[in-house]
């Protein structure tokens, strides 16, 4: 593998505080150096020209479907990983409810081996329950030992007290997060949307927000009983205010409570669904406008660690159906970016760093990744390039992933990604 | 950042403020998939044309759609509404076909897409669709292009049901034959029951206010929540029957959907206590009002006979005015001129 060395970029890393023009050289899949312009001297590079562009840690997503083992005509390891580089991401980390659902050491490690055809690095997330049932654990240190960097059940909450106390505390003796898709499914039963009046105007039967900050808050109450400082919770696609603030209450109180928030729930309101449209159907659902302007607040004001696409691709046969019927996910890895930019940046005037530290360097920091969202000499050689003041128009069908399902299909964003290199190795060049 | 990029992003803020695209919509424009669909000139035309319809000569009114080709497709059991369309394409000599659940490929698991394109493959110039889910409609004419009548989706809508509602409220009402946005200034009807479940209360309340009309909503708070005032302007809610009788000129009772109560804490006794149409309460309220039903009614559960069948109850009119008005709507699907995909729709904005 030639070193490569890219120079007369802006380069923006949050971990090591840096923010201004810097050149960035990757030997053997390793950051090597990191120097003020045409500083860096070294025989025998590939040079990349970054000139008006951004260089950052890659990004990464600590939620997304992809799919494999199970269900290949929705998405494979492959094609998931391929719209992953496309969105300038460079580590996804692979919820488990696949089929069957990554429950073993053996489905852990099948997930990342080389013949996958992974673009990039792809951590799994293992089940927290044997086949996400909620009865029992799964082997919480060997599942580790096989690389899995966190334990959920996601989709299918883990809603038994009992259970959810043992879950973490085992976690907590593996050095394990527990993740938690917050939804009490005791109150969601039939429903599609978000409760209120466009569910109403519908006909179509609402979940509560209480359905999340509910499950959120119990978490929250477990997670104090059980006093011990390396227990960590990680609230999955937090969407609604009540949930947002139980997580600020509960750090307040000390407790290791972390957040991710999908680009859907800070771009879009419940008003998205128009008439059915099942490209803006998933779960969490879109929620009403109050929720959205929270958890844009949340991103602000730093509430939420990192933003996640939780990227859930169906085939168009799925989707194709009555609202009720159609299956919950949208598409996420190559419009985050650009989604970001263009409402946080654009419009809310978050710096980029801080864009970068939500997609990036955060993320990376709450399922402890060592070595990635950072550009630190040593870190791995994963890096974006972008353009941050492009536009472009986001094209479902030019979608890398096997599935389309996108609300923001012919959005026009602010943002382009135009390489994304992972450890070392050149994945997406922006033709 | 460097300063001329951060003017730059700037300057390209300050150009763009819409970054949500615009998508065409595939809908046939004679669809009628919700009232909202409708204007006011809709209306006027529409319920003109019913008039016309229904007084015309049945032998003359026979060549109107003659041999044309019209497929109801049914997910859900109905009486009146499949009847009253059926035989209202059949006045109008088309030619009509019935998909049902039960007997047909559905039963296989055929979707609704798929269903739709292949009804329109064996000569479906419109197609008529009653569905458990809402919003199906809304699907069946994105994918088909052609014009669907919705005869009732889900908790969603039942437009035609509305129509006919309108008709027979403009015929006891005697307002005359133009129709504005004050021809019901005044009048005050009372939607009264399950309104949470009924895709009749969201369509009446939803047209009715836009001539004019103040929609009571009545129902206790399981069957009716607080949020149903939302839907539109000029709806309110009360929770006294008898108070909302005594305001009102027309009353609608909507069946108890014993089939959907599970789970909702509502005992029978107490709902008809509160809320049962019967002839003391509505001689003492409203002894002068229309009283609605769409039916199909549980006597004796929210209506009784006496009231069911009395000189108030315009029941028999609704099921009459609903061939003329779904004659109506037939026609109109399948004389239009208007080319497809005319419509265009905004994404929704941020």
């Amino acid at each position: 593998m030639k070193p490569i060395l890219i120079r007369g970029g802006h380069l923006i890393d949050p971990a090591s505080g840096i923010d201004m023009p810097r050149d960035l050289l990757l030997i053997d899949g390793k950051v090597a150096s990191v120097d003020a312009p045409e500083k860096i001297k070294h025989a025998g590079v590939e040079i990349l020209s970054a000139k008006d562009l951004v260089v950052a840690p890659g990004l990464v997503d600590v939620h997304v479907h992809l799919r494999e083992p199970g269900q290949g005509y929705k998405e494979t390891i492959a094609t998931g990983t391929a719209a992953a580089a496309a969105g300038g991401f460079t580590t996804v980390c692979a919820m488990p409810n696949t089929i069957p659902v990554n429950d073993s050491p053996e489905t852990t490690r099948w997930m990342q081996a080389p013949e996958r055809g992974a673009a990039i690095r792809v951590f799994p997330i293992a089940a927290a329950t044997r086949g996400s049932m909620g009865e029992a654990l799964t082997e919480y240190g060997s599942l580790k030992a096989a690389g899995a960097v966190a334990v959920t059940d996601d989709g299918k909450p883990i809603l038994g007290d009992a259970i959810m106390r043992e879950a973490l505390i085992a976690a907590a003796r593996a050095n394990l997060p527990v993740i938690q898709h917050a939804e009490d499914t005791r109150l969601t039963g039939g429903c599609s949307m978000n409760a209120g009046r466009v569910a109403f105007r519908l006909g179509l039967r609402g979940m509560p927000t209480e359905a999340e900050s509910g499950l959120v808050e119990r978490d929250i109450r477990l997670l104090a009983e059980v006093k011990d400082s390396r227990t960590h919770l990680h609230v999955a696609h937090l969407s609604t205010r009540a949930a947002l603030d139980a997580v600020r209450r509960a750090r307040r109180n000390g407790l290791r409570v972390t957040c991710e928030v999908a680009p859907h729930h800070f771009v879009l309101n419940e008003e998205a669904i128009g008439n059915y449209d099942t490209s803006a159907k998933m779960n969490p659902p879109l929620r009403a406008e109050l929720d959205r302007v929270a958890m844009v607040e949340g991103i602000i004001d730093g509430s939420v660690d990192c933003i996640a696409t939780d990227h859930a691709p169906h085939a168009a046969h799925e989707k194709e159906q009555e609202f009720e019927r159609a299956p919950n996910g949208i598409t996420g890895l190559e419009s985050a970016l650009g989604l970001s930019i263009s409402i946080l940046h654009v419009r809310h005037k978050l710096p980029l760093g801080r864009i970068i530290a939500l997609l990036s360097t955060q993320p990376a920091a709450v399922l402890g990744l060592k070595g990635r969202g950072s550009l630190a000499v040593g870190s791995a050689a994963d890096v974006v390039i972008f353009d941050p003041v492009k536009k472009w128009i986001f094209k479902a069908s030019k979608s890398k992933s096997k599935s389309k399902n996108t609300p923001f299909d012919g959005w026009s964003l602010q943002g382009q990604v135009s390489m994304t290199i992972s450890e070392g190795r050149v994945v997406y060049h922006k033709s | 950042m460097p300063a001329e990029m951060s003017a730059k992003t700037q300057r390209r803020k300050s150009l763009t403020p819409q970054i949500q695209s615009t998508t065409i919509s595939l809908i046939h424009p004679d669809s009628i998939l919700s009232v909202t669909d409708l204007t006011i000139d809709d209306l006027q035309s529409i319920l003109d044309l019913a008039n016309l319809l229904e007084k015309e000569d049945p032998l003359t009114r026979d060549r109107r759609l003659f041999k044309r080709r019209v497929s109801l497709l049914f997910y859900e059991s109905s009486t009146r509404t499949r009847t009253s369309f059926e035989l209202a394409a059949k006045a109008l000599g088309a030619d009509t076909s019935l998909v049902s659940a039960q007997s047909s490929s559905i039963e296989k698991g055929e979707s609704l897409r798929d269903t739709g394109i292949t009804l329109r493959a064996l000569g479906a110039e419109c197609i008529i669709l009653r569905s458990p889910y809402s919003g199906a409609p809304y699907l069946l004419a994105e994918t088909t292009g052609l014009p669907i009548l919705n005869a009732g989706d889900g908790m969603h809508e039942h437009p035609s049901q509305a129509l006919l509602d309108l008709r027979t409220i403009l015929a006891h009402l005697k307002t005359g034959l133009k129709i504005t946005e004050t021809t019901l200034k005044g009048v005050t009807i009372t939607i009264c029951g399950d309104i949470f479940h009924s895709r009749v209360a969201r369509s009446n309340a939803l047209l009715l206010p836009r001539l004019g009309a103040r929609v009571v909503l009545c129902g206790p708070s399981p069957l009716l929540p607080e949020v149903a005032a939302e839907l539109g302007p000029n709806i309110v809610i009360e929770r006294d029957f008898d108070r909302a009788l005594a305001q009102s000129q027309v009353v609608m009772m909507l069946r108890i959907q014993a089939e959907r109560l599970a789970g909702l804490a509502l005992d029978l006794e107490e709902y008809k206590a509160r809320y049962q149409a019967n002839s003391e309460r509505i001689s003492t309220h409203a002894p002068k009002a229309l009283v609605m039903h769409p039916g199909p009614m549980i006597r004796g559960l929210e209506i009784t006979s006496e009231v069911a069948d009395g000189p108030q109850s315009a029941i028999a009119d609704q099921v009459r005015n609903g061939v003329a008005i779904r004659m109506a709507l037939i026609m109109r699907a399948l004389s239009s001129d208007v080319p497809r995909h005319a419509k265009a729709r905004k994404g929704t904005s941020l």
